[in-house]
């Protein structure tokens, strides 16, 4: 039997298939309810536009995809390409394998843009950036979609020390799109220990900016946005402003109390972690999800309570384990995916390797997040050494 | 009854540098009175003087905080862990950072 040539393909669909120009489609769509739109082009022709809500379901794997994609046979489909070719030869497969009622569009995507209709531009990784994280692409629970949320999300770091270098670096790999720090020190050769966002040759420098050039240096594409200054109640508002989560990796008393208290007044996220010798602690305090650290801890412990200044040490390699907890649930913050650890202390022993989970629990009479309390506004507590 | 009291970094001074400690008792505030009676000097640590747990140091019984339970009266039994948990500022705290 002699094949059919390609002209006589298309003569063949082009009289057996009803093809609608654009404005037709646009009409139909407004008229009618159920009709399904289906972009039989590629993947990136669908990613740099597309009508309004199409299904995308290339000609390569459209019988492999049609009945997922397309599960109602009897519905109205309306196929388009980039011209109004392929998209005939997709209308006759779909024919094929019993679909009863489908069109093809003149003139395709190309005459549909022309001619002012709408168009959908997806929000879509850059070819590199699928590179970049084609590991977190190939899971599941983050995928093109989670990636674009870390993208679009913003996290401050309080601290570019022992907890925040780790946790900023691994937010920065991660591709967290704008990564605030806070830090008004400068870097101390007693910092190299542990805060490995730092180099010998910045001894002096400020941390911010050598926190900043680490993360760049790890990835470009992301916003690092430097706050040279300390955190206090005058300006705690405003340096929080924009960010979703914030990630705690201070040392002192006054900050942690000043960092729960916005988070209380904002609704902010605030994940925890601290460190002391070889024993850390993490959880992610919430206000409305969880406790905030004022249910766990009202007050600070007056400066004759807490260990002098000599007795405080950390094992340098504790920040790392816990600063990292910190960044994976900010990255599960961001996605919605998997048990946070509101509501829970976890802590970690590194002389017995042990972990242990503590359950904590928010407190309503809480004048800090307690429903319906009134923030009590912000208290500078006097700094002093601790642990 | 023989309940393990866990005791944090910064009070393993007033334990010989022990990081957990048998003790009898029924309730929590009799494995404290047990502690204070092993160990002495950690009991001021812990409570204020008027007896409560001070509010920058939590307790619990099993991973469970004493005060959404019948706080010091809260009874323990035979092997029970008991967890002593102070706010621990942070970091480092190499140098004094003023106002």
């Amino acid at each position: 039997m002699a094949g059919k040539s390609y002209d006589e393909l298309l003569a063949e669909y082009r009289e057996s298939i009803p093809e609608l120009d654009p404005e037709q489609v646009e009409e139909t769509l407004g008229n009618e309810a159920d009709v399904t739109i289906v972009d039989v082009r590629e993947s990136d022709e669908y990613r740099a536009g597309h009508l309004p809500g199409a299904v995308q379901l290339s000609r390569g794997f459209l019988e492999m995809q049609a009945a997922k994609k397309l599960p109602d046979q009897d519905s109205r489909i309306i196929a388009y390409c980039a011209g109004g070719v392929r998209s005939l030869f997709a209308a006759n497969s779909l024919r094929v394998l019993g679909y009863t009622n489908v069109t093809s569009m003149k003139g395709g995507f190309t005459r549909w843009k022309q001619n002012g209709h709408p168009v959908d531009v997806p929000e879509a990784l850059s070819d590199q950036e699928r590179e970049r994280y084609a590991r977190h692409l190939s899971i599941d629970e983050v995928g093109e979609a989670g990636q674009l949320l870390m993208k679009k999300a913003k996290v401050l770091c309080i601290g570019a020390g022992g907890l925040g270098s780790p946790a900023a670096f691994y937010l920065a790999a991660a591709g967290i799109g704008t990564l605030g720090i806070v830090d008004y020190d400068v870097v101390d050769l007693t910092n190299l220990q542990r805060q490995i966002l730092h180099t010998d040759a910045r001894v002096g420098d400020p941390k911010t900016d050598s926190a900043k050039d680490t993360l760049l240096a790890l990835n470009p594409d992301i916003e690092i946005v430097t706050h040279n200054d300390r955190v206090h109640s005058t300006n705690v508002d405003e340096l929080f402003e924009g960010y979703d989560i914030i990630v705690d990796g201070c040392d002192n008393f006054p900050t942690r109390y000043l960092v729960n208290d916005a988070c209380c007044k904002h609704g902010i996220p605030n994940v925890h972690g601290s460190i002391y010798r070889f024993e850390g602690q993490a959880t992610v305090f919430w206000p409305g999800k969880g406790p905030c650290y004022r249910c766990l801890f009202p007050e600070p412990p007056p400066p004759e309570m807490a260990p002098s200044c000599a007795e405080a040490g950390v094992l340098g390699v504790l920040p790392g384990v816990i600063g990292v907890l910190e960044a994976i649930e900010v990255i599960k913050i961001i996605l919605g995916k998997g048990d946070l650890l509101t509501g829970r202390l976890l802590t970690y022993d590194a002389l017995e390797a042990r972990f242990r989970e503590l359950k904590i629990q928010a407190d309503p009479d809480c004048n800090y997040c307690g429903e319906g309390k009134e923030f009590p506004g912000y208290t500078d507590y006097a700094h002093f050494c601790g642990v | 009854m023989a309940v393990t009291i866990r005791i944090p970094t910064p009070l393993r001074k007033f334990t010989d540098g022990k990081s957990e400690v048998d003790v009898e008792g029924g309730t929590v505030r009799e494995i404290f009175d047990d502690v204070e009676n092993r160990h002495g000097g950690l009991k001021d640590k812990i409570f204020d003087d008027a007896g409560e747990v001070r509010r920058f140091i939590n307790v619990f019984v099993n991973g469970e905080d004493v005060r959404h339970a019948e706080g010091l009266d809260t009874p323990v039994k035979d092997g029970d862990e008991l967890s002593v948990v102070p706010a621990i500022a942070g970091g480092l705290g190499s140098r004094p950072r003023q106002v």
